[in-house]
C-alpha cells in the first residue's frame, strides 16, 4: 500500500476525470467553471501519459503531454474569447441563453 | 518512503482543490484552487521524473491558462450567485454519471494487468537520467521524431491566437487612429487649391 506504482496514479487521474465530469453536471449553468473542469479532465489525462511514461520507461508519453498541454492552452484560449464575445452581445454567461442559434 | 509521502501528499491536495475548483462559490476562488491543483500535479511530475513537464505545467498552466481565466472571471461583470441557483437539483444526476465513471474505471484497474509483450512496443526508450536530462531527451525526440507533430502544435497555437483576437477585437466608432495608408495615399491636388489673388479683391 506504502510503495507507489502506477496504480496509484491511475486511481488519482480516475478520480480527478471523475471530479471534472460531476463539476460539468454541478455548474451546468456556469461556462467557465465548466471550462474550468475540462482543464481538469485533461489535467487527469497528462498524469496518465506521464504515468505510464514512466512505468514502461519511454518517453513519448511526455511527448504527447506536451502536445495536449498545448491543445488545452488554445482550447481555453478560444473559449475564454468566445465567452467574452458572446456577454459583449447577451450580458450574460448562463448555458441556456446560449441556445438562441437552434431551430 | 518519503517519496510515498509526498505522492500522498500531492494527490490529497490535488483532489482536495480540485474539489473546490468544482464547488466554491466564487469562480475567483475556483481559479485559485485550480492554480493549487495544477502546482500539486505538477509535484506528481516532479515525482515521477518528469521534470520538464512539470515545468512546463507550472508555466503554460499557472502562469498563462489560470492567469487567462482569472482575467476574464474578474473582467466580466456577472452575478454569479444567479448561475448557481437550482444547482443542487443536478447534484444526483452528477453523482450517478460520475459513481458509474469512476466505478468502471475502478473495475478496469482491479482485474488489469501489463500485457507480457508490452516491452516491445515501446517507441523511444528513456534514457538513464544520470546522463541525460529529462529536458534533453524529450528534445531529441520532439525536434526528430515528432517533428511534423511540433510543427501541427506549434500552427494550432498560431490559429488559437489568430482566433482569439479575431473574435475580442472590436472597432469603435469615434476613436481617431492614425491610419499610414490614408496619409500616403493623400495627393496635394487633392487637399490644396492654389488660388491667383488680383489685389485688392480677395477670393
Amino acid at each position: 500500500m506504502l510503495e507507489v506504482g502506477l496504480t496509484h496514479y491511475l486511481s488519482l487521474a480516475a478520480m480527478l476525470f471523475t471530479l471534472g465530469v460531476f463539476g460539468i453536471f454541478l455548474n451546468r449553468k456556469n461556462v467557465i467553471v465548466i471550462l474550468m473542469c475540462i482543464e481538469l479532465m485533461l489535467l487527469a489525462v497528462n498524469i496518465n501519459f506521464v504515468a505510464f511514461s514512466a512505468e514502461l520507461g519511454d518517453r513519448v508519453g511526455q511527448v504527447f503531454t506536451l502536445f495536449i498541454l498545448t491543445v488545452a492552452a488554445a482550447e481555453a484560449a478560444i473559449g475564454l474569447a468566445i465567452l467574452v464575445v458572446l456577454f459583449r452581445t447577451k450580458g450574460s454567461i448562463a448555458v441556456e441563453d446560449i441556445s438562441s442559434m437552434k431551430g | 518512503m518519503i517519496a510515498s509521502a509526498a505522492f500522498y501528499l500531492f494527490a490529497a491536495v490535488t483532489l482536495l482543490s480540485a474539489m473546490m475548483v468544482i464547488t466554491a462559490k466564487n469562480p475567483v476562488h475556483s481559479v485559485l484552487f485550480l492554480i493549487l491543483a495544477f502546482f500539486n500535479a505538477a509535484g506528481l511530475f516532479v515525482l515521477l521524473g518528469a521534470e520538464f513537464i512539470a515545468m512546463i505545467l507550472v508555466i503554460v498552466y499557472v502562469g498563462a491558462v489560470a492567469v487567462l481565466f482569472l482575467f476574464v472571471v474578474m473582467m466580466l461583470d456577472i452575478s454569479f450567485a444567479d448561475l448557481r441557483k437550482g444547482a443542487m437539483q443536478y447534484v444526483p444526476m452528477g453523482v450517478l454519471a460520475g459513481g458509474i465513471l469512476l466505478a468502471e474505471l475502478i473495475s478496469v484497474f482491479i482485474g488489469w494487468k501489463m500485457s507480457d509483450g508490452v516491452g516491445k512496443n515501446i517507441a523511444s526508450v528513456t534514457p538513464d537520467a544520470a546522463k541525460i536530462t529529462n529536458t534533453e531527451a524529450l528534445g531529441l525526440v520532439l525536434y526528430t521524431d515528432y517533428v511534423f507533430a511540433f510543427q501541427v502544435a506549434g500552427l494550432i497555437l498560431l490559429v488559437a491566437m489568430i482566433g482569439a483576437i479575431v473574435l475580442t477585437h472590436r472597432r469603435r466608432p469615434g476613436v481617431r487612429k492614425q491610419n499610414i495608408a490614408d496619409q500616403q495615399a493623400r495627393k496635394a491636388s487633392d487637399v490644396l487649391e492654389v488660388h491667383k489673388v488680383t489685389p485688392k479683391t480677395g477670393i
